[in-house]
């Protein structure tokens, strides 16, 4: 065991290539792991509330279904169409999976626990989460398919609505915390109230705004009119099979995830307990670490999951108004709101 | 040859070959997709030079959002090249003269008499604990407080400009009243009618 940290120490010294490497592996491959499983997740729990059984013949309960799929879609054909632009065509995918996982980078998962500790944390994950649209937009283009590019005419449109929503959200974290580093906004929300203390509370219009606007950018139900499967067949990705098919649902599962886990870091105190540290602070389990986040991660996705199988499709112009004319004029109003809470020191921010 | 200098060729080369692939491609989306391209690379640059701050909102704003309503735009568009090579020949002469001025300009304000190796002194590295975001807000918000709030509200009225320029009537759309479908009754549509049975 010491060996081993002595040797991490100095690959920290002599290949911090090769250790930044290790750290990336690190936090990807569970990530798609749990990708998969989420696919998995979603199945049996919309199964179970339409009183089905879901996915139960791979593996005991179904368990394998995950690695057959992706075994399945590994080994299927590329169908690429005539008159399509063949390289845009296979770098969209890339372009949905590549901001989904580089935005992990700043992602603090407990104390310390970080790849990059940046400053401007905050904004790199928006930024990275604002270009994920190219993917979408990318695909329905390059396909040379009406309903392809109808799917991205309308995720286009979406993305930028919501995306405005989202970023006022954002805003009210960062009065509230004062940084935009993402390990400073998780320390802002430590007090002795516990769960009460997080910025779920005082910000409570824009922690809704922010999942909800998170729900609308990953292009999930009731949002999904990029796919919509009864109008458009199923939007921009129809004409993709195979991997580049794969790449677009890891992409949107990994979006997902991000979004479940962002929510509970900016809003549901990430890694800290929620109860207050006076009482737990070192008994085993209860105490501040990386499982409260995965149980905050887990409730904020079964939302996702609970969203799609409860809710009907919004009509596009209902989409378009709930963004640009309620949830814009709520978060400006509560930006104020919380500007006026920090400046007068009220309860949260004394 | 240092990583920083190594790091700061890469990004510089891609930022140019960018730049010429948006004027030289004959595809406008292919344009627009180079210029969102360059636009990264020279975020790259932007933070090699310690000013993240600048580098994120310049993907945020301009790939973020400036970008995608572009491409929004010039994907819708029928683009036809003929008709738009038609006056090529036609025009030349005023636009290489528009071009030579404004190489001129262009050579006045960067050109070897103002930058260079010799003019500028070598950046010194900030120190690791540096915050270009407060850095930034703390200059923003007072000594140059005016012209930022001025700016913001030339900002706010061009906003205003262009929806007012989309706002006219027309009467051929349907549009949805949401506060109308909200509020309607039970009793609005649906009419019980009490009936003898038949026998």
């Amino acid at each position: 065991m010491e060996s081993l940290i002595a040797l991490w120490e100095w690959l920290g010294t002599n290949l911090i290539v090769l250790q930044i490497l290790i750290k990336i592996v690190v936090i990807v491959a569970p990530l798609m792991l749990c990708v998969a499983y989420f696919t998995y997740a979603e199945r049996k729990l919309i199964g179970y509330m339409q009183v089905r059984i879901g996915p139960n013949r791979v593996g005991p309960k179904g368990w394998l279904q995950p690695i057959a799929d992706a075994v399945k879609l590994m080994f299927k054909e590329i169908v690429i169409p005539t008159k399509a632009n063949k390289t845009l065509f296979l770098i969209a995918p890339l372009l949905t999976l590549g901001p989904a996982l580089a935005a992990w980078a700043v992602f603090p998962f407990s104390e310390g626990l970080v790849l990059a500790d940046l400053n401007a944390g905050l904004l790199y994950i928006l930024a990275l989460t604002s270009i994920g649209v190219y993917g979408v937009i990318i695909a329905g283009w390059a396909s040379n398919s009406k309903y392809a590019f109808l799917g991205a005419m309308r995720s286009a449109a979406q993305i930028v609505a919501y995306e405005i929503a989202m970023g006022f959200a954002l805003v009210g974290v960062l009065v509230a915390a004062g940084s935009l580093n993402l390990g400073e906004i998780v320390r802002a929300q430590q007090s002795d109230a516990g769960i009460f203390g997080w910025f779920w509370l005082p910000l409570l219009p824009l922690f809704l705004i922010y999942f909800i606007s998170g729900v609308a950018e990953t292009n999930r139900a009731p949002f999904d009119v990029a796919e919509g499967e009864s109008e458009i067949v199923a939007g921009f990705h129809v004409e993709y099979s195979g991997m580049p098919f794969a790449v677009f649902f890891l992409g949107e599962y990994a979006n997902m995830i991000l979004i479940s886990a962002l929510t509970a870091l900016l809003f549901l105190g990430g890694w800290l307990s929620p109860l207050p540290a006076s009482w737990v602070d070192g008994v085993f389990l209860l105490g501040d670490g990386i499982h409260w986040l995965f149980l905050k991660t887990m409730f904020t996705g079964f939302f996702f999951l609970w969203f799609r199988a409860t809710f009907p499709r919004y009509r596009y112009d209902q989409i378009m108004r709930l963004g640009w004319k309620v949830f814009i004029p709520i978060t400006i109003v509560w930006i104020l709101v919380v500007g006026l809470m920090v400046v007068y020191q009220f309860a949260w921010f004394s | 040859m240092t990583f920083e200098k190594f790091v700061f060729y890469v990004f510089a080369a891609i930022l140019v070959f960018a730049a010429t692939m948006v004027i030289t491609r004959r595809n406008p989306v292919h344009s627009a997709l180079f210029l969102v391209l360059a636009f990264f690379s020279s975020a790259g640059i932007w933070l090699l030079a310690e000013a993240e701050f600048l580098a994120i909102v310049l993907i945020l704003v301009y790939v973020g959002a400036v970008m995608v309503l572009f491409l929004f735009v010039v994907m819708m568009l029928d683009i036809d090249l003929a008709t738009l090579r038609a006056g090529f020949i036609r025009h030349m002469p005023l636009a290489l003269l528009m071009a030579v001025v404004m190489a001129v300009e262009l050579f006045m304000v960067v050109g070897p008499g103002n930058f260079g190796l010799d003019k500028v002194p070598a950046p010194v590295a900030q120190a690791a604990d540096y915050n270009n975001t407060e850095s930034l807000g703390s200059v923003l918000y007072t000594v140059y407080m005016y012209p930022f709030e001025i700016a913001a509200v030339i900002l706010l009225v061009g906003i205003i400009a262009a929806i007012g320029l989309t706002m006219r009537k027309r009467p051929e759309t349907k549009f949805q009243d949401p506060s109308v479908q909200v509020k309607v009754k039970k009793a609005d549509r649906l009419r019980v009618v009490k009936m003898e049975a038949e026998d």
